[in-house]
């Protein structure tokens, strides 16, 4: 079977993104987009550990017993995020303790889980990081979409802060789009996000169905569904 | 040959949803006027501002949506939604408090849901809760009853108080305001109920606010005989108020509000009669209305007393909002000739 390394790219990144259209992360998602630089840093925190976990778990897929397969996952992914939060205690200390309970939760994101599962635990090694990496950076681009949005909106900013990341050199990035901004409670607040993430889920299926338009209009290319089994919490596991 | 036979009743027009909302427009009136007789022009320049801006709002939106744009925008529901959250609102509430309260309103509690008759909260109520999260300085700036003292109108003249909401606060301006009623019982520190009424110049002229509720009550009188919605949903809900409040008031009077209080200052009316009753988010049935009032009724009540904010009736009718499918289902009356519905986990047979 050869791998269709295009496919894996675009799925993670477009057709298939955990954000926009899996819905899954969304607990992280919500509660720390509120600026561009939280965003980015969790968004960069999901993705080394879903490259990591799947990496691992591609390794080991022929030894893992299908029946504890999830505990199994779990630990993995957990010693990626212990790894990545002591490494975040080390370098960024200050954002490490805005970001707080989340960067601990990143165990639970089930992006990562999903991505273990119907993916990772199935496919060779290659396939599984290429997978990790793109459905980490089409994750962590909603991310920063949705926080460039919302600090935009609430602080009347955009990447404040980002000296937090990447050094003293980025104190000067801030940019102030209105003057003297009262601020925007709203947009700061989780309804804010929710609503922020619904419009962009909106514009994703407006540029999906132009996309779509366009398409037939020329010659039709027809897109396979995806094998892989979705994660869900209810109905039955197959 | 088909001959028709017209039997009894005799109607001679069905009421227009233009027509309900013209009648419901024409109830606020008295409310409008007492608003403005006691906080002066900033209530009537809110609805004229509010009222505009819904319309260009709901005309972008149609158009946008590729409906017809004439049909739609004559059915008067946007400027229902604009005249009560104007109503509702601080009367100086600058101007792009109330653009960003009518934008919500209209464009995502409205026509992102679909328009008209899809909303599953009350979009007045949304935009209300949103600006009360987002600017709470803004929002709890109500004006003084200034009329009732002194010189009155000559105060604060009509061209003042379009500077004060176009042209930004002055410190001016700071004399003309004061908390509302509840936010004084609210805050009232470690006062009993009765000390803080002897204290505070507040609570001292509530007044005004009592005359503001039954000017509302009015209108609320006028739409019930107009048949425009049912006596459940008001009933119920002051009742379940009246009751709770009355019943920790006997409890401990140093603690609690009087109900007397809690049913007459704060949006208490305005949402018993024009924002409850909204036939869209609330529930259908009559059982159904009965439950809803009571939800809203104490949830009213528990913020007000153990919340964060001093005042509830936004929060308390988008939660029932929210019931109302929930209260639907359990309270589907039952058609002639059916037995009454087996629901909840069934027996075994």
């Amino acid at each position: 079977m050869s791998i269709d390394y295009r496919k894996i790219t675009l799925d993670g990144l477009w057709h298939n993104n955990p954000a926009l259209v899996q819905l899954l992360g969304l607990c992280p998602l919500l509660a720390v987009t509120a600026s561009v630089v939280n965003s980015i840093s969790l968004g960069i925190a999901s993705t080394l550990v879903l490259t990591g976990s799947n990496l691992t778990i591609s390794v080991f897929r022929k030894f893992i017993p299908d029946a504890v397969r999830l505990p199994i996952f779990v630990m993995i992914i957990a010693s990626f995020v212990t790894c990545i939060e002591l490494l975040m205690q080390a370098v960024t200390y200050e954002l490490y303790q805005i970001l707080g309970i989340f960067i601990p939760l990143i165990v639970t994101n089930c992006v990562i889980m999903g991505r273990a599962d119907a993916f990772a635990s199935k496919n060779p090694v290659s396939a599984s990081v290429l997978d990790g990496a793109m459905m980490g950076i089409g994750f962590t681009i909603i991310l920063i979409l949705l926080g460039g949005l919302r600090e935009a909106l609430g602080s009347g900013t955009l990447f404040a802060d980002m000296h937090l990341l990447f050094g003293p050199v980025a104190e000067s990035w801030k940019i102030t789009l209105v003057d003297d901004y009262k601020g925007f409670l709203f947009a700061i607040l989780p309804p804010g996000a929710f609503v922020g993430l619904g419009l962009l889920i909106a514009l994703k299926n407006i540029i999906d169905k132009r996309l779509k338009e366009r398409q037939s209009a020329n010659a039709p290319i027809q897109v396979k569904e995806t094998v892989s089994k979705r994660v869900r919490v209810t109905g039955q596991i197959s | 040959m088909a001959l028709i036979r017209i039997t009894s009743p005799h109607v001679h027009k069905p009421a227009s949803t233009a027509d309900i909302m013209r009648l419901v427009i024409l109830a606020t009136l008295p409310g409008v006027l007492a608003m403005t007789f006691f906080f002066g022009w900033g209530t009537l320049i809110n609805i004229l501002w509010a009222a505009f801006l819904a319309l260009a709002f709901e005309a972008a939106c149609i158009k946008a949506r590729k409906r017809p744009l004439y049909f739609y925008l004559k059915d008067n529901s946007a400027v229902l939604t604009a005249v009560l959250i104007a109503l509702a609102l601080p009367p100086f509430a600058p101007w792009w408090l109330t653009m960003v309260a009518v934008f919500v309103a209209i464009v995502i509690a409205k026509q992102l849901y679909g328009g008209i008759g899809q909303n599953p909260f009350n979009p007045a109520m949304i935009a209300y809760a949103l600006v009360l999260i987002s600017f709470p300085v803004e929002m709890t700036r109500w004006t003084a009853p200034f009329m009732l003292h002194g010189e009155g109108w000559n105060v604060l003249g009509f061209i003042d108080t379009l500077q004060l909401i176009f042209g930004g606060w002055s410190e001016h301006a700071d004399a003309f305001t004061s908390a509302t009623p509840l936010d004084e019982m609210r805050h009232r520190g470690g006062l009993t109920t009765e000390e803080a009424w002897r204290a505070s110049d507040v609570l001292a002229n509530v007044g005004a606010w009592h005359a503001v509720s039954a000017a509302y009550v009015m209108g609320g009188i006028f739409l019930l005989y107009k048949k425009i919605f049912s006596w459940h949903t008001p009933a119920a809900m002051l009742l379940s108020l009246g009751a709770i409040a009355t019943f920790f008031y006997l409890i401990a009077p140093d603690s609690y509000a009087d109900p007397f209080f809690h049913l007459t200052v704060g949006g208490t009316m305005l949402g018993a009669f024009f924002i409850a009753t909204d036939p869209v988010s609330s529930a259908t049935s009559n059982k159904g209305k009965i439950w809803f009032g009571i939800g809203i009724g104490s949830l009213i009540y528990i913020i007000r007393t153990w919340g964060n904010y001093p005042d509830a009736v936004a929060f308390s009718i988008l939660l029932m909002n929210l019931a109302a499918p929930f209260i639907d289902q359990y309270t589907q009356p039952r058609t002639y000739g059916h037995k009454a519905p087996k629901r909840g986990i069934k027996e075994k047979a």
